[in-house]
């Protein structure tokens, strides 16, 4: 059983990874159910998310806020509240005037902003990588090698993130299920038009779409900026891409998909990494989403569309 | 849709038969708005990070900054709602105003103009003081913000006394703007031709503008190839630069293991770019237009990747130099050629120039950019461009009369590919040099804006959008910074304000009734399926 | 009934079944069309005519079932089997569709040159010849538009040829969607609704175009139809669904007083 600790390492590894993906995935899956678009922009207001929670970290440091849970705390709700006003803005100002419109211009809108927002970034704060001290250290050690070779470590960060994922996610399935904005949401996802004749305010509804999609990537970019800490404008766009194809494994529009998909999509990478290359590890991920698209376009949980003539 | 859905509908309905006050409304608005702001740029404007030695970050603030956006943004949307409430004229005003003095203050500063430090005060006290923002750019960009309120107040108020406009109007409108983009066209693409074509026997033909114009060049090409997929095709290809990679590859193995020339390489490179384009179409095309854009983008950086770890092959990252440059059909453009060989300037008895092969190289991209032109005319006019156009248009009723969609659209996907890989053989016999950081997302989402820009099917309008999306910056360095800034907010607007592009237009492919061809509405850029 | 002339069986559907997830939208249909006739095709909302329609053309794939075409020259063809385009394309089964299908964008007569792909195309030499602009395809491309121009006469749309699709009236798009049908040259023409939405004089004129289409080609028209007036006015043949199954089988005066027909239409007295 040598093999063994160096593969659970790698599962833990991919599995907050995949926790991370699959908060990014719950973005695209939830706005393509309700307006059937890919918003292409999504991975970088997750960059903007991790940007925003590195600065708060830094001025949590000049303000002498040194008591880790109190910074966490901050960081989690400046960072969702301010990262939310940029989903909301992305909306309202490329998407919501396209409403009713052939179907790639948001997408091809979308992209428009994908770019904005990067070299807005780019811009703003400059174009090399920011490098974020680690916060949080340790963990637990699990097991070891007989020979002690090769510890396997659960470090604490990794225990947050997987922690605070299902929190949310449990969160986040009674709010879709139980509030009177899931059902808004829901009916909107069914049939819009009709939705909004009997008075559901579908505007606002998918406004709040983007807000809660825009918060629980702000929340994978904080935890992105604790776990990796290598800012950088261009982040988002592979990480949107593999949330993308997280969101289309698991069935897009579906939630639990997303999470499903995401933390395939951690695994598959973390042991891909491991066992084959690293170098290659994102064309594992779009090889993977090729092929889905190819041979399972609705994804694993999801419902299958019928042509309609 | 129908406009229920609409909030600005809703927003009056609610408000019920008391009409609300302009000012009150517009002034709500502003609040949200400049709390909207300071929301979005409290951190991010706010703050400049910056990384130390020894890796410890830091900041610098810009306080000032997101002050005078949480004034100018604010204002902006105040009067563009007055302008709803038919109050045009302080939007008229002030907009105007703001936009001569931000965008003309800002431009000064842009390009640099000596008047903008000598004539006022002295350039350390001005521009902090007489302009809301440090950067000139930045000014740039509000001017046109400002512009843009101008505008919209400007037609509001010319609509008012012209009357309502009814769907008769816009459709009859629309219709108009296609036969102005089509005399436009007429005139301005034989002036672009030809002024294409004297360009370098000019005086202001020196080295360094005919370079930038043959980087223009390659991009008109580019954008022309990719019309054909995403314009007569209606496919959203967002990998379109793989392709241009396998060009330039191509013809640099070729060029540094065989010794291949470029002229004998250029087939080569297209033919391999098509197959490429055929092995990749072939298991994607059924996907639905907005799978298919995002899994042509992930075969994009496949490619990308793989050159960037294939080391052996491709040189990794560093890519693969010393490729031979152009020659004028065998005959070097060399100041001392190898024994036995005539350089280009002694056999046509010229003195040694570097600037010949650079006139040669720009003279080959016309030449291959006007073939690309000149076979997506001809091929629009065969029954597979009709094939093309028609599955733009509806897919099932193309299959319905028996087309075979996949076959069609792999025809096109791959020719498409093909004027990449010539494109891509050109860059890479002009740089001497290729590796993978040319080959990008960012340069496919460049070339798909040039061609939405340019207005979808529409050549003249390509050419010219890829000469104000390249050229302009290669002129103005200062623009360069924002280059990628200005391309992703132009592909937002032109889907807003313009959804058909700059110039475009269609003109049937065959005609009954003699006289001259009838102009038609063109196709949305958004509605390829 | 002018049926008279030699009649063989064209389509052949056989205990066809169609079911998407639990719902059987079509149960074990068997009928047959014959060539030279008009078969009407009628049922209630909902009753299965539009998914037998996109089971014959290819749209959908029949859960179970047989659709045996007898194409030009007796050469069968299983349509089942086959991609939707080639039933089109080789089988020469054209349609309609209920909501016009147009290019709406591109011209009248351009509309008719797209449905005559397939020929041009081999013309064409697969598009290599046509570049080269061979006197071949010039001919062909000349025929293909005297056929083009020979339906406008007959649809009386000669004056809007060079008009795009889309900014006809609605009568016209129907008749014009017919006649780019009959452009692929079919054996088999399936009109889905055709009379929707036109007026009684639309609605004559075009029984009058589809009789002489009928007459002239023969080829077998199979119709859904929901205004009475024009199925029974000129179908030589009806078949009657209900709830996906087949419920009468035959001319229009036995269908006309067929009791299951009539209390499908009109309502068994405890539903009302």
């Amino acid at each position: 059983m040598d093999w063994f600790p160096y593969f659970l390492q790698q599962l833990i590894n991919g599995l907050t990874l995949g926790s991370i993906y699959g908060l990014i995935a719950i973005g695209y899956t939830m706005v393509y159910g309700i307006i059937g678009m890919v918003n292409f922009a999504h991975g970088d207001v997750y960059m903007i998310g991790a940007f925003q929670a590195m600065i708060v970290l830094l001025l949590c440091g000049t303000l002498g806020i040194t008591w880790i849970p109190l910074q966490l705390l901050i960081m989690l709700v400046v960072a969702i509240v301010l990262t939310a006003a940029y989903g909301w803005t992305v909306e309202r100002i490329a998407y919501r005037p396209l409403r009713g419109a052939p179907r790639l211009a948001p997408l091809i809108s979308a992209i428009g902003m994908s770019i904005v927002l990067q070299n807005y970034v780019q811009l703003l704060q400059g174009p090399r990588p920011k490098p974020v001290e680690p916060l949080i250290r340790g963990g637990v050690e699990i097991m070891s090698r007989a020979d002690g070779s090769f510890v396997v470590q659960l470090g604490y960060l990794q225990m947050i993130i997987i922690v605070l994922t299902i929190v949310l996610m449990i969160g986040f399935a009674l709010l879709i299920s139980r509030t009177t904005l899931g059902r808004a949401q829901r009916a909107c996802e069914q049939d819009m038009k009709m939705a909004s004749l009997l008075g559901v305010n579908v505007d606002r509804t998918i406004s709040l779409t983007f807000v809660m999609g825009a918060a629980l990537a702000a929340v994978a970019g904080m935890m992105v900026t604790l776990y990796w800490g290598n800012n950088d404008f261009y982040m988002g766009f592979i990480a949107g891409i593999k949330a993308f194809t997280a969101a289309v494994l698991g069935g897009i529009g579906s939630l639990p998909g997303a999470m499903l998909g995401g933390i395939l999509i951690g695994l598959i990478e973390a042991l891909w990494s491991a066992y084959f290359s690293a170098e290659y590890k994102d064309v594992a991920a779009f090889g993977v989403l090729i092929l889905v698209l190819i041979f399972r376009p609705t994804g694993l949980l999801g419902r299958p569309e019928v042509e309609k003539v | 849709m129908t406009d229920i859905t609409h909030g600005r509908n809703a927003r009056t309905a609610d408000t019920g038969p008391a009409a609300p006050n302009a000012y009150v409304e517009a002034g709500k608005e502003a609040v949200y708005t400049a709390v909207l702001v300071f929301l979005l740029g409290f951190l991010m404007v706010g703050y400049q990070t910056q990384v130390l030695q020894g890796e410890q970050m830091s900041y610098v603030t810009r306080y000032s900054d997101v002050i005078w956006a949480m004034l100018l943004i604010p204002a902006g949307r105040f009067l563009l709602t007055l302008t709803r409430f038919d109050r045009t004229l302080p939007a008229v005003v002030l907009g105007g105003l703001g936009f001569v003095y931000l965008f003309g203050a800002g431009v000064i500063g842009v390009l640099e103009l000596p008047i903008y430090g000598s004539l006022l005060v002295p350039v350390d006290t001005l521009q902090p003081h007489i302009l809301p923002f440090e950067q000139p750019m930045v000014n740039v960009i509000f001017g046109l913000g400002a512009l843009f309120v101008f505008a919209s107040a400007a037609r509001t108020r010319r609509r008012k006394t012209t009357g309502g406009q009814s769907i008769d109007i816009r459709e009859a409108a629309e219709a108009r703007q296609a036969k102005v983009a089509r005399n436009l066209s007429s005139v301005l693409g034989p002036i672009l031709i030809i002024a294409a074509l004297v360009i370098p026997l000019t005086p202001w033909g020196d080295r360094k503008l005919v370079d930038s114009l043959v980087l223009v060049m390659t991009y008109v090409m580019l954008g022309w190839g990719l019309n054909i997929v995403v314009g007569l095709a209606g496919l959203l290809d967002l990998g379109y630069v793989a392709f241009y990679a396998v060009g330039a590859y191509t013809y640099a193995k070729l060029s540094t293991t065989l010794g291949f020339n470029f002229w004998e390489s250029l087939p080569l490179a297209g033919a391999m770019a098509a197959t490429f384009g055929l092995a990749l179409g072939f298991p994607v095309l059924r996907l639905r237009g907005d799978y298919l854009a995002i899994v042509t983008l992930g075969f994009g950086e496949i490619i990308r990747i793989i050159l960037i770890n294939w080391q052996a092959f491709t040189g990794g990252p560093n890519g693969i130099g010393n490729i031979a440059k152009i020659d004028f059909f065998g005959i070097p453009f060399e100041r001392n050629p190898a024994e036995g060989t005539t350089a280009f300037h002694t056999l046509f008895g010229l003195e040694f120039s570097t600037a010949h092969r650079v006139v040669f190289l720009y003279y080959v991209i016309i030449g291959l950019a006007l073939i690309t032109n000149f076979v997506t005319i001809r091929l629009r006019k065969m029954p597979i461009g009709r094939a093309w156009e028609a599955l733009r248009e509806d897919e099932t009723a193309c299959r319905a009369l028996g087309i075979n969609p996949t076959n069609t659209k792999l025809t096109a996907f791959a020719i498409g590919a093909m004027f990449a890989g010539f494109a891509g053989s050109f860059f890479a016999t002009r740089q001497g040099f290729v590796s993978p950081e040319s080959f990008t997302f960012i340069e496919s989402a460049v070339i798909l804006a040039i061609v939405v820009l340019g207005g979808m099917g529409s050549q003249v309008g390509v050419a010219l959008a890829a000469i104000l999306l390249i050229g302009l910056p290669e002129v103005l360095r200062e623009l360069s910074l924002y280059r990628m800034l200005v391309f992703g907010g132009v592909m937002v607007l032109i889907m807003l304000l313009r959804p058909k592009g700059l110039l475009s237009y269609r003109v049937p492919t065959i005609q009954l009734h003699k006289g001259k061809p009838k102009t038609m509405a063109p196709p949305i850029v958004g509605a390829v399926k | 009934m002018s049926a008279a002339a030699a009649t063989d069986t064209l389509l052949e559907v056989e205990r066809l079944t169609m079911r998407f997830g639990g719902l059987i939208a079509i149960n074990d249909v068997s009928f047959s069309a014959r060539s030279r006739q008009i078969t009407g095709v009628i049922g209630p909302n909902g009753a299965g005519k539009t998914t037998l329609f996109n089971c014959i053309t290819g749209f959908y794939k029949p859960t179970v079932g047989r659709l045996l075409l007898r194409g030009a020259g007796g050469m069968p063809f299983m349509l089942e089997r086959m991609d939707g385009f080639r039933i089109g394309q080789k089988a020469k089964v054209a349609r309609t569709f209920q909501n016009i299908r147009l290019f709406p964008g591109m011209s009248v007569l351009e509309n008719l040159m797209v449905a005559q792909h397939n020929k041009l195309m081999h013309a064409s030499g697969w598009t290599v010849l046509g570049l080269l602009g061979l006197p071949s395809f010039r001919r062909a491309e000349a025929a293909a538009r005297d056929l083009a121009i020979g339906w406008l006469e007959r649809i009386k749309l000669t004056h809007v040829a060079d008009e795009p699709a889309g900014s006809l009236p609605y009568g016209d798009q129907r008749r014009l969607e017919i006649a780019r049908a009959m452009c692929t040259e079919p054996v088999l023409l399936c009109l889905d609704e055709p009379a929707a939405g036109l007026n009684p004089k639309e609605s004559a004129e075009l029984n009058a175009l589809l009789l002489s289409i009928r007459d002239e080609f023969g080829i077998g028209l199979l119709l859904i139809e929901h205004d009475m007036s024009v199925v029974m006015g000129i179908s030589d043949h009806i078949v009657v669904l209900d709830y996906g199954s087949k419920i009468a089988d035959g001319s229009p005066l036995e269908i006309r007083n067929d009791p299951a027909v009539i209390r499908a239409y009109l309502g068994e007295d405890e539903k009302e």
